[in-house]
């Protein structure tokens, strides 16, 4: 058994036959030819059809992996116009009287080169793409015919390295997965790789041996632990199988609960919206069909983070968000700090009892210079996109109309500066029970609720999550947690705004059934937990479900 | 001639993308366009030349728009930087 690291670019588990990918690379000969004008001709031909193949690239990655990832085809055809490219190619024919594959092979080099003299890991990165497109001008050239077509049954693709072109050329029905030899994980192929849900190895450690030697040879990729098997032992082999037959059920679940509407037997709707606290969380977010996110938590930006975030860095991550999320809601909690989370430069003060003490919205409002640059921040980008804020551990009116007063000198600030802004919904945690009782007066302030049921349990039933020798009074479906859900969803109601749920018992699945029976209007919850939440959804009878319940008494 | 200047905040810099969006942006117009960064001029409507500029976020970029429809082009691409740039 050989076994082997290599960097993860997606995990999951791929077993089957190695399949090596040599490149046909067509060692360019220098020929000497005189009749330069005819080698133009041939090299602008060579253009043409490069430009024609690099655009049925496009439109078939389009379809399959969308937009972003598609656009390095057109990149790739702009590249081919690029009349630096183009004289280079053609000083090389007619100044030393030689053929259009040589030329275009030194062209590729000395620009591929100039990339990777920069001092910028992406721009090295783009030595790749001159080397696809000069290798497609010199195997079109050289009349070969374009390569990837695969045959037989599907493999495991081993190759020293594969160009974007290669991956969306491989026929993907063919592909259990991919591994390289070199790349980087952020790489177009590896982006790619992502986008198709395919295990993939990049910079694998074979090193030295001749990867042609394992061509044939039984393997397995083990994407989410970086490791690629060739010939395993049957006690590996064994794990990872069992290990591949749990991973395939969720997903055949999965694929089949996605696209469909987040509605009950009985026609009654809620929306499922996803938790991040990362910007690296969208494609998760995407991955599991999430309608929208409901809890963004801000908080990552300033933890990660030695001083105080710009309005400038802010707002990039709030517009990539909106943007990336193309008109569907995304609500993010503004700065949630303190208790267990804690910034050093902040230079909070220690507390007794941190639990209850300056956090959340309470840092904001003693601190509103640090308040003020989010809310400008957020502001900017919900013109990108239908962003909402929801501000954290509401207590009372007071706040309210404190935050109210800030975000109006914002608007005008903004105003002044000739800033484009957005007008963002805006809504509130509701996780005190304080909050909870007077729901129906919040109400008539905010746009929406969601409820954070993790500290809403813990100020409710005085305990602390944290403190294991209190597990046996913590109970998370504490019928006092349930009437308090059930009293914000009507105060809610009431005044005509929708109200959600964005901690942990959101994500409960004994309790969706109940959640639906309350008239929740949201669940948030963390993106891999949204196709077996719909799962439920797609199954229940709401009206039944409750009928029932009364029946038992409970 | 027009000349004006341009603060990067996008933070992947110029990158492939829009470096070719620029290109698109630029060949749209008869004017000679160059695009420099730290006094290194280089032509606009080439790819390349753009890319190599290696551009990142904060840096300035100076444009040099020449030609019959300079105030024309000069608009186009000033709208095009603070849009996506």
């Amino acid at each position: 058994m050989y076994e082997f690291n290599g960097k993860s670019v997606f995990g999951g588990i791929a077993i089957g036959t190695v399949k090596v990918l040599a490149k046909n690379k067509s060692l360019v000969k220098r020929l000497h030819i005189e009749d330069s004008e005819n080698e133009i001709r041939r090299y602008h031909e060579a253009g043409l059809q490069a430009k024609e193949e690099l655009q049925q690239l496009y439109e078939k990655a389009l379809k399959e992996v969308g937009e972003t990832n598609a656009a390095i085809f057109e990149i790739h055809q702009m590249m081919l116009e690029d009349d630096d490219y183009n004289d280079s190619v053609e000083n090389i024919i007619t100044g030393q009287s030689v053929n259009a594959e040589y030329a275009v092979a030194t062209t590729g080099e000395n620009f591929a080169q100039m990339f990777l003299d920069m001092d910028d890991d992406y721009m090295r990165g783009r030595a790749a793409d001159v080397k696809d497109i000069s290798e497609r001008l010199i195997r079109i050239l050289s009349g070969e015919s374009s390569g990837g077509s695969e045959s037989g049954e599907a493999a495991i693709i081993l190759a020293v390295d594969l160009a974007p072109s290669e991956t969306v050329q491989l026929d993907k029905d063919k592909v259990l997965s991919f591994v390289t030899l070199q790349g980087s994980t952020n790489s177009h192929t590896a982006i790619l790789a992502r986008t198709m849900g395919i295990p993939a190895l990049v910079s694998t450690d074979i090193g030295e041996m001749d990867i042609t030697s394992l061509d044939g040879k039984k393997a397995v990729v083990d994407g989410t632990n970086g490791k690629f098997y060739v010939e395993p032992e049957p006690d590996v082999l064994e794990e990872l199988q069992a290990r591949q037959a749990k991973e395939t059920e969720v997903k055949e679940l999965y694929e089949t609960l996605k696209g469909k509407e987040n509605v009950t037997l009985d026609g009654k709707k809620i929306m499922l919206y996803a938790n991040i606290g990362n910007i690296k969380d969208l494609a998760h977010v995407m991955k599991n069909d999430a309608g929208g996110i409901g809890l963004f938590r801000s908080e990552f930006i300033y933890l990660e983070k030695q001083d105080y975030p710009t309005e400038e860095e802010q707002f990039q991550i709030y517009k990539t968000v909106a943007q990336t999320m193309a008109g569907k809601r995304v609500i993010i909690r503004t700065l949630d700090i303190g208790a267990d989370k804690q910034c050093d430069y902040f230079h909070m003060d220690r507390e007794e009892n941190p639990a209850m003490g300056v956090r959340a919205i309470r840092i904001c409002l003693t601190r509103p210079e640090i308040f003020k640059t989010q809310l400008r921040a957020l502001l900017r980008a919900s013109v990108y996109g239908k962003i909402a804020i929801m501000y954290p551990m509401i207590t009372g009116l007071k706040e309210i109309a404190r935050i109210k007063e800030l975000v109006k000198e914002v608007q005008g600030e903004l105003d002044t500066e000739g800033v484009p802004y957005g007008t963002p919904e805006q809504g509130i945690m509701i996780e005190t029970p304080a909050a909870v009782m007077i729901s129906d007066l919040l109400a008539k302030e905010v746009d929406f609720f969601s409820i954070g049921t993790n500290d809403l349990t813990q100020y409710t039933l005085a305990i602390d999550r944290q403190n294991e020798k209190l597990d046996d009074f913590y109970d998370s479906h504490h019928p006092a947690v349930l009437r308090m859900i059930q009293m914000v969803v009507d105060n809610a109601h009431a005044a005509g705004i929708w109200a959600g749920i964005c901690g942990e018992l959101g994500a409960d699945l004994s309790l969706t059934r109940d959640f639906l029976a309350m008239g929740v209007d949201e669940l948030s919850v963390s993106p891999a937990k949204i196709l077996p939440i719909r799962k439920i959804i797609l199954e229940t009878n709401v009206e039944e479900y409750a009928k029932l319940k009364e029946e038992s008494g409970s | 001639m027009r000349t004006f200047e341009y603060t990067i905040t996008d933070n992947e810099g110029i990158h492939a993308r829009p470096a070719g969006e620029l290109v698109k942006v630029a060949k749209q117009y008869n004017s000679t366009v160059l695009i420099g960064r730290d006094g290194r001029m280089v032509d606009c409507k080439k790819i390349f030349g753009i890319m190599g500029l290696g551009v990142k976020k904060d840096q300035v970029v100076t444009f040099s728009i020449e030609g019959e429809d300079e105030d024309q082009a000069c608009e186009a691409i000033r709208a095009f930087m603070s849009t996506n740039l």
